[in-house]
């Protein structure tokens, strides 16, 4: 479980999140949703402790990040994964080497251990005869994978996923955001999304966090944003057609 | 001001690149790496440079030499002089700003905004020390590069004025080893070592640090040549004065 407290971040004077609270819980997956430009990505960093919060705290299963010790931080950041939104696979690498990369860094264990560690992870996350191809030789969904697989390889408590279905097509957006709530269920995960696509929020919204200009504006589950009256999320929900009508016919079915 | 941001951040990043060491067993992977792209990379264009640095030298110096008091050998001794003082030193880093600096520059810089860097840090690795420690360390193979240029670029000398007819090969080779100060040679690798490090840290600094995407990469590979160039031409000022005078 994730506890934000009041969180602020500035970068010189451009005042982006203005005091989010909210709470992450275990084992779900958390959406955050908003604009472009709303924050989300920032937030997501204060997450990871990439970005310091100019005020306000954070804590990770109690454990309050700022009064950590280096080290301690240390070890808390190996418990948590990150997926990008450009997958950011390491372009010298090998799907393999990227997914064995961090084993590398951080673990003693052998070359065996780490390889049934890999092709375990890569098998999870069904990507299965593109071990010695290099990023720009696969898919963009296949990218997700790898990324994906990079991400669990050290068995995180802690996932998160800037817009990871940006750029694919909706069939393959949703294969990716089931993949993550799968294994966001299976390994009791605290997984936190980042996303604007509806589509998602349909199909994987446990809980949602919509963020509007740094602030949090509503918060609920994915039967409640249908259920909303607050303008901000109704416009956000409703931009497509195809929302307008499910709207619709929400109504007509509750009259 | 800018500008003494920048060298603050300079400095804080020299500093920072040695903390939090990577493994070994990699770091060792990484700088054997670095050193067939960095070094062996630039071998054929040093050796090109040089060559016709060294003919253009020893032809300029013969076309001067209108008075028949003045000895042929001189063309030799101009040569090597000019060679190993300045040319493969100096002139060989600034080619090298650009061949090697702008590819820093564009590698690292790549990676930061294809948030690979952000991917590092996030699993407690020290970007800094994974991505530009190895580049120090595989430059400080540079000087290797320097000699094979004085050797090609004095040889370069000798090939223009037997073949072009301005002196013979035995007055060429006296001119060469005429008046011969071993420190000139101690000189100019301690010039190389200090741009081997420049060339190693100004084009990370700059793609370590850009903001932006694609376009920027580019802006910033530009910048940095410059920069790297500038430097190495104010450091050889500074080095020059105070170990030759
Ligand atoms: N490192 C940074 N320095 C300064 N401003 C930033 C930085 N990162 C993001 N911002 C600004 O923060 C705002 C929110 O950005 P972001 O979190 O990326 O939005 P989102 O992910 O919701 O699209 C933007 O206006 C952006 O320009
Ligand atoms: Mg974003």
């Amino acid at each position: 479980m994730i506890e934000v407290d009041n969180i602020h971040k500035s970068f010189d004077d451009a005042h982006i999140l203005k005091g989010v609270t909210t709470t992450f819980d275990t084992g779900k997956t958390n959406l955050i949703i908003g604009q472009s430009g709303s924050g989300k990505t920032v937030f997501l960093k204060c997450l990871l402790g990439l970005f310091k919060p100019t005020e306000g705290t954070i804590c990770y299963d109690g454990k309050r990040y700022s009064e950590l010790t280096a080290a301690e931080q240390r070890d808390l950041r190996q418990e948590m994964g990150m997926v990008f939104q450009g997958s950011a696979l390491f372009d010298g690498k090998t799907v393999e080497g990227n997914v064995m990369f961090p084993l590398e860094m951080f673990t003693k264990q052998s070359k065996s251990e780490m390889q049934d560690r890999v092709d375990m992870v890569l098998k999870r996350v069904n990507l299965v005869d593109a071990n010695h191809k290099f990023p720009s030789e696969i898919s963009g969904g296949m990218q997700k994978r790898v990324a994906i697989a990079r991400a669990i390889v050290m068995n995180p408590k802690y996932l998160f996923c800037d817009e990871p279905n940006s750029g694919l097509d909706p069939r393959t957006a949703i294969v990716i955001d089931n993949l993550i709530k799968e294994i966001t269920e299976e390994y009791e995960i605290t997984t936190v999304i980042n996303t604007h696509d509806m589509n998602s929020v349909m199909e994987i919204g446990e809980k949602i966090l919509f963020l509007k200009d740094g602030l949090k504006e509503w918060e609920g589950t994915k039967h409640e944003i249908f259920k909303t009256d607050n303008k901000a999320v109704t416009d956000f929900v409703y931009s497509s057609e195809l929302f307008k009508k499910v709207r619709q016919m929400y109504i007509e079915e509750r009259n | 001001m800018k500008y003494l941001t920048d060298i603050g951040g300079y400095a804080i990043m020299v500093v920072d690149l040695f903390k939090k060491p990577t493994k070994w067993r990699i770091m060792k992977d990484l700088i054997l790496k670095e050193i067939d792209e960095l070094i062996f990379g630039s071998l054929g264009i040093v050796v090109f440079i040089s060559f016709f640095i060294g003919a253009v030298v020893s032809i300029q110096t013969a076309m001067n030499l209108t008075s028949d008091l003045i000895p042929k050998n001189l063309i030799g001794f101009a040569t090597r002089q000019s060679i190993i003082l300045e040319f493969a030193p100096t002139f060989c880093s600034v080619i090298m700003a650009g061949k090697v600096g702008s590819f820093i520059t564009s590698s690292i810089g790549t990676m930061r905004v294809t948030e690979q860097i952000d991917a590092l840090e996030v699993m407690g690795v020290n970007a800094l020390n994974y991505l530009v420690f190895p580049k120090i360390i595989a430059m400080m193979l540079y000087p290797f590069i320097i000699a094979v240029a004085m050797y090609v670029g004095i040889f370069g000398g000798w090939f223009a004025g037997v073949f072009g007819g301005f002196i013979t090969s035995a007055d060429f080779v006296e001119g060469v080893t005429l008046d011969f100060i071993p420190f000139h040679i101690t000189y100019s690798f301690i010039k190389t070592f200090v741009f081997a490090f420049l060339l190693a840290t100004i084009p990370s600094y700059h793609g370590f640090y850009m903001k932006g995407g694609a376009l920027e990469v580019g802006k910033a590979s530009t910048t940095s040549f410059v920069w790297t160039s500038v430097v190495i031409i104010i450091t050889n000022y500074i080095l020059t004065q105070l170990l030759l005078t």
